[in-house]
């Protein structure tokens, strides 16, 4: 093997597109920031982005410039200016590193897309149904810019979703109906609304088809892929450009599978990957991977963008459920439950635990879940440490030995 | 001259130190060299190899495949395979004592615990996380502070009478704590005794001890005391293989052995490609 052609990663030719979809919507907002022509609402990722749509206004997601700091490996720099300001480095690195790129005056846009700066907001919407560093991170905002902050308090941690649960969130959505029609100065229109729902649910259902792809096997798509080609479901969704791309992108998909194609050549193993990405080190941990002819091919993290649950024509309510019925709000029961039913689906060998140290919510390792899990299914797994944006807390050389050692033992015991 | 056998080699350059392991066909250990791996791992390969081919009165030529484990796995230019150390410590540990075991590495940067079943196939394995503190590099920092050689260590703690306990997992914070304990006037035996149970329960809170426990690596091969501490904290006995510093080394040159004569653990080269 040693003197052998490397095994490679197949790039995807849609890729191009996304990048443009994803440009003409950061060109938008900045375009909008300068001119006041369009209200702008910050939100958080997983935030009622469908009802800020409706009343108008264009949406800026800082956990996308989080993750771009990441990847961009900037935010290791930034992250000490956050902490200067009492911002703790053990708490999410995407706070501090995205309050630290504020301060610094430095942010990844500049580089990608000749954006001086990120798209002042006209309101600060959040869910807490993630955790509650969202509401801190868009607090401090909400002080700098001296702008409203409304939000969405989720019970944490369910395990049934009763009508008290959904019926709590549908109802302080529909409370911020009132604040929002001050802000953007527009009417709330049911029917908007209703068609931004619609739009959503079927950009989610398509990216659970992009997904799905990879129970193939081989696999035509990888975690690494995923975690890219989420962007549109993140930022785009409720808008017709993000359901035309995965339009796209599932039409390339589906032709690697018909051909057999593998993401990753000579794909022998087929790993889950539970938590958040490493920002930082996508592409090194993408070759890592590859190298060694193993698919990290699924994720919980990837998986988070699929709502199943929206319904036009009850647009509360099922907003509602769909963002609090997500793998990360709920009790490890439920999650057990889920990690299995994608262990099954994807066909998997073995799965990877990201114990990021700043994101607790998203480190499911820290429960004995993966103990418990080993012992129901047999399927070995491995706890990485490492953060999603902080890469001092990376250790690359202890991350390659237990990887690598990971893939002798699914050897050993093929 | 005499007629050339052929020898199996196995090459653990570890984050502190270099160790060399070299087995005839008949699974003989005929040679074995430590040194410090500095920062030239290349020179301290070849140096160690040299010291263990002369260890057993043989020639280079007579190798017929090394592998090399550990931190430093690719920089062993003469190397036909790698293997990560955690393969090699079971491996060498399974060499010893065939049977299902909980293996405690103490390395010099990072403890391993590594389970293997009755057949010698992992099941899993734990490293440390980003953090020295229980390691090697823990024992050599307090070394430094309390001005203390390595090497005597063990025979200090033998003289301890009592015990002074760190409430401290993080080496800085523990030598704050050190230096306080001798300002309060402790015994320095005392003092070492405490860092050693400090070690002992770090490697503790890392996994669960279900088969039967085996201890390797320099800090045990220089700690025999530790490894009783352990044993008394554990409330269970715990085996140590005849050279517990090289059980890596040895490892790897089992994985040569297998290797060459064609049956590698399954019957495969490894798929790790560098």
């Amino acid at each position: 093997m040693t003197e052998e052609k490397k095994p490679q990663r197949k790039k995807i030719r849609a890729t191009g597109e996304m990048n443009r979809i994803m440009a003409d919507y950061f060109l938008e907002l900045d375009q909008a920031a300068k001119t006041g022509d369009k209200k702008i609402a910050w939100c958080t990722s997983v935030g009622p982005a469908e009802l800020l749509l409706a009343m108008g206004f264009l949406v800026y997601y800082p956990e996308n410039h989080g993750a771009m700091l990441g990847s961009t490996r900037m935010a290791a720099e930034l992250i000490p200016h956050a902490n200067a300001l009492g911002y703790s480095p053990d708490i999410c690195s995407y706070l501090t590193s995205d309050i630290g790129s504020y301060v610094t005056g430095q942010t990844p846009l500049t580089k990608i897309f000749g954006i001086e700066k990120v798209p002042k907001p006209d309101v600060l919407v959040f869910n807490t149904n993630q955790c509650r560093d969202v509401k801190d991170w868009l607090a401090w905002y909400a002080r700098e810019f001296k702008v409203p902050m409304l939000g969405i308090h989720t019970h944490r941690n369910p395990s049934g979703l009763n009508d008290t649960v959904i019926s709590s969130v549908a109802k302080q959505m529909e409370e911020m109906v009132e604040p929002l029609e001050q802000i953007s100065g527009n009417k709330f229109d049911i029917d908007e609304l209703k068609k931004r729902v619609a739009l959503s649910r079927e950009c989610s259902a398509l990216w659970k088809t992009v997904l799905d792809t990879a129970a193939n096997v081989p696999s035509p798509l990888t975690f690494f892929d995923g975690t890219i080609h989420m962007g549109p479901a993140v930022v785009l969704r409720g808008n017709q450009q993000a359901v035309d791309y995965y339009k796209l992108l599932i039409a390339e998909l589906e032709e690697r599978v018909k051909n057999k194609e593998a993401a990753v050549e000579g794909e022998r193993f087929r790993l889950y990957w539970e938590g958040m990405p490493i920002w930082g080190r996508l592409r090194a941990h993408s070759e890592l991977f590859t190298s060694l002819q193993t698919c990290v091919l699924a994720s919980t993290y990837c998986n988070s963008w699929i709502f199943t649950d929206f319904d036009p024509e009850d647009p509360f309510n099922s907003t509602a459920k769909a963002y609090t019925e997500l793998f990360i709000v709920r009790g490890d029961d439920v999650k057990e439950q889920y990690m299995k039913r994608m262990i099954d689906h994807f066909k998997i060998d073995g799965i990877i635990y990201h114990d990021a140290k700043t994101c607790p919510n998203n480190s499911n390792n820290r429960y004995g879940m993966p103990q418990r899990l080993e012992k129901e299914t047999g399927l070995p797994s491995l706890t990485i440490n490492g953060d999603l944006n902080d890469m001092r807390l990376v250790s690359d050389e202890q991350t390659r030995t237990n990887v690598e050692a990971f893939i002798e033992q699914l050897e050993e015991n093929r | 001259m005499s007629k050339p056998r052929s020898i199996f080699a196995g090459v653990d350059v570890g984050a502190s130190r270099t160790k060399v392991a070299l087995f005839n066909a008949e699974k003989r250990l005929i040679g074995r060299v430590v040194r410090k791996s500095g920062t030239n791992f290349v020179t301290s390969a070849e140096i160690c190899l040299a010291g263990a081919l002369k260890m057993a009165n043989a020639d280079a030529k007579e190798i017929v495949k090394t592998t090399a484990t550990g931190y430093g796995r690719k920089n062993v230019p003469f190397a036909g395979d790698r293997k990560t150390e955690i393969g090699c410590h079971a491996k060498g540990c399974y060499f010893y004592f065939p049977e299902a075991l909980t293996i405690i590495d103490i390395g010099g940067q990072d403890n391993k615990i590594i389970k293997i079943d009755e057949e010698g196939r992992r099941t899993g394995f734990k490293m440390n996380r980003k953090c020295a503190a229980g390691t090697g590099a823990f024992l050599e920092e307090m070394s430094l502070r309390l001005d203390i050689p390595l090497e005597k260590m063990n025979d200090l703690a033998l003289q301890s009478t009592g015990l002074v306990e760190l409430g401290s997992f993080c080496t800085v914070f523990s030598a704050t704590e050190v230096l306080e304990r001798i300002r309060e006037g402790k015994k320095r035996p005392d003092i070492v005794k405490g860092l050693f149970l400090s070690m002992i329960k770090r490697v503790i809170e890392m996994d669960s001890f279900t088969e039967e426990v085996v201890m390797t690596g320099g800090v045990v091969a220089h700690n025999p005391f530790m490894v009783k501490m352990f044993e008394e904290f554990i409330g269970r006995p715990v085996k140590v293989p005849e050279f517990p510093q090289f059980t890596g080394a040895i490892g790897a040159a089992l994985f040569s052995l297998e290797a060459a004569a064609g049956r590698d653990m399954n019957n495969r080269p490894s798929i790790i490609d560098y």
